[in-house]
């Protein structure tokens, strides 16, 4: 297994098996704004711990007391401990923005390695607003505070994955320019592989884009491919720019036969 | 190349599902474990999604695709190439007997040379104490030991009765989460090449060796070990090996006498840090106790012959506990190899 980290702070981790995955790993801010979430939940907790807590105080204040502050200690220490542990690497804050403790090299995060980062984040926090922390975390290269050089592990973005939704894209509709086979062989045939994943790319950011500059980019493309394979008037005659890419993908990515499906 | 996205995707699907449901189970259930079969076809499912992967990556396939299919294979990945031992159950006793105990003495030169190190803070301590007696305010920044040791005895003895109907709860809950924060304080400050854990151990004891000078000089020796003996042998001891984890952190640090990467030194060492802090906080549970609840009491509550006595059979078992308990265990097991 080799590893690499490029100046984006993306960690790629090549297997033995000779296949590489890629992790982007978080940055002081985001990270920074996932702990403010975790402190409020931590306090919020702790709140909820002091009105159970309070009843105690009806036998002995002085025990309720003593409860509390072994309470407020274990919670505090434990908070990170049991949900980065217990949910995958992710504490609330972290989940909320997306992102997931990981081990260093890949590999399955182990108990200890969670107590570890936990625990050094006594040293991280001096002298005040994890100023130690934000530091390492700045000046490493895999953006890791203290405890996690010490536990081996990165905080990484994880974002929610999908299955993508192919039958979205390409749904299952009559594709006017599959009625001319020959051309659409050419079509595949003259269009490069970066062209391609252009088109598809194009029309799988289709909501991400603002409408204006979607028309634009889908005219651009759709003049493009229009030039590089010329269909009859009757295969294009009322197709949008939009359709008529989209025609174009499935011509080039469903290699078969739905062209007499009308 | 432009590959059939639709095929591709109908055909692999079923198996990216199948590989999904089994890496959630497992990330759900860390305790799992699979049986023969479902391993080959675990392993598998993984080589086959990794096929798919460098079939995508090397194609004109979307962003999206590819994304999914690496984070399949991440998961996957971590699972299939972890070496190391999956935690089952804890074994309670088990580990208090055998596992913390021989951690201990896997790294026992750790532990005295912080024994060495509070024990240098205490020479100091003490000479500095004897040579420059105004210098008490500095060496002891304590409110409750400024004044003279004298008129604090006579102070505590007077308060003896007083004391008993005093809550004690708070005072020891203090004491064990105060206790526990600088020990694993003293364990983090480890990260700093081991400067920061041995200036705190020099710390405490230049404090500590100030204080018996102080009482040793005004002729308080007995009132002393009988105030500190009963929960100190414990105390102490349990901040040493705090002292002792952060040396251990240095070592691997340093790593001069390893030629392994500073990660792998440190992985190697992950479990018994984490067994020395745990260790400590349970000692310190115990000292917390007996600081609230028994060293407080002074004659004439309590004989003084009575704590000291106390405070050297805690101390005695505690050494015969970490230097024999698990001597069995430790007998059986595999030599391991700890570069530090």
């Amino acid at each position: 297994m080799s590893m690499s980290t490029p100046k984006t702070r993306t960690l790629t981790i090549r297997t033995p098996e000779g296949i590489a995955f890629s992790l982007q790993l978080a940055g002081p801010l985001i990270r920074f704004l996932a702990w403010s979430i975790d402190l409020a939940a931590i306090s919020a907790l702790s709140g909820v711990l002091k009105t159970v807590i309070d009843l105690i105080g009806l036998i002995s204040a002085d025990l309720a007391q003593a409860v509390l502050m072994a309470a407020y200690f274990l919670v505090s220490i434990g908070y990170g401990i049991v949900c980065e542990w217990n949910f995958q690497g992710r504490t609330l804050g972290k989940k909320l923005l997306g992102l997931r403790v990981v081990d260093g090299q890949g590999l399955r995060l182990q108990f200890s390695q969670v107590i570890i980062r936990n625990l050094i984040r006594f040293v991280d926090t001096l002298p005040l607003f994890y100023l130690v922390g934000g530091l390492a975390v700045l000046l490493s290269p895999r953006s890791q505070r203290l405890g996690d050089m010490a536990a081996n592990t990165l905080v990484a973005r994880n974002p929610e994955i999908a299955e993508p939704d192919l039958q979205q894209l390409l749904p299952d509709k009559f594709n006017s320019l599959r009625t001319y086979p020959h051309l659409a062989a050419r079509l595949r045939q003259q269009i490069s592989t970066p062209e391609a994943a252009v088109a598809l790319s194009a029309l799988l950011r289709r909501e991400a884009l603002a409408p204006l500059a979607r028309l634009g980019l889908y005219h651009e493309l759709a003049v493009h491919f229009k030039n590089k394979v010329e269909f009859p008037e009757e295969a294009v005659i009322g197709l949008s720019d939009e359709q008529y890419l989209r025609n174009v993908v499935d011509i080039l990515f469903q290699e078969t036969s739905r062209a007499y499906r009308a | 190349m432009i590959i059939d996205l639709g095929r591709f995707i109908a055909e692999e699907r079923p198996y990216w599902r199948e590989l999904e449901g089994l890496l959630d189970q497992l990330e759900k259930e860390p305790v799992l474990r699979l049986d023969l079969a479902r391993i080959q076809r675990f392993h598998y499912l993984y080589q086959r999604t990794s096929a798919g992967l460098a079939k995508i990556t090397g194609c004109s396939a979307d962003q999206k695709i590819r994304l999914f299919l690496e984070n399949l294979v991440a998961r996957a990945y971590g699972n299939i190439h972890e070496t190391r031992q999956k935690r089952v159950a804890i074994d309670c006793r088990g580990w208090f007997f055998n596992t913390f105990p021989i951690t201990f003495r896997r790294h026992v030169k750790a532990f005295f040379i912080s024994l060495a190190v509070m024990a240098m803070g205490g020479v100091f301590g003490g000479l500095a104490l004897t040579l420059d007696p105004l210098a008490k305010e500095i060496l002891i920044p304590f409110s409750h030991l400024e004044d003279s040791p004298a008129q604090r005895v006579a102070r505590e003895e007077q308060r003896a009765l007083e004391r008993k109907a005093e809550p004690k709860s708070a005072f020891s809950a203090f004491l064990m989460t105060h206790n526990t924060r600088v020990s694993i304080f003293v364990l983090a400050l480890g990260f700093t090449f081991g400067l920061g854990t041995m200036i705190l151990l020099f710390y405490n004891g230049v404090i500590l060796g100030a204080v018996a000078a102080d009482y040793i000089l005004a002729d308080k020796t007995t009132f002393l070990l009988g105030w500190l003996l009963p929960h100190g042998s414990i105390e102490i001891p349990s901040i040493l090996i705090a002292g002792q984890a952060g040396l251990i952190i240095a070592g691997a640090m340093l790593g001069r006498q390893s030629s392994l990467p500073l990660i792998l030194r440190l992985r190697r060492l992950a479990d018994d840090l984490v067994t020395l802090i745990t260790g400590v906080a349970l000692l310190l549970i115990w000292a917390g106790l007996i600081e609230a609840f028994f060293s407080q009491y002074h004659e004439p509550v309590i004989p003084y012959g009575l704590k000291i006595a106390f405070g050297l059979l805690e101390l005695f078992l505690l050494t015969l506990f970490l230097f024999r308990s698990g001597k069995k265990t430790e007998r059986v097991l595999p030599h391991v190899d700890v570069d530090t």
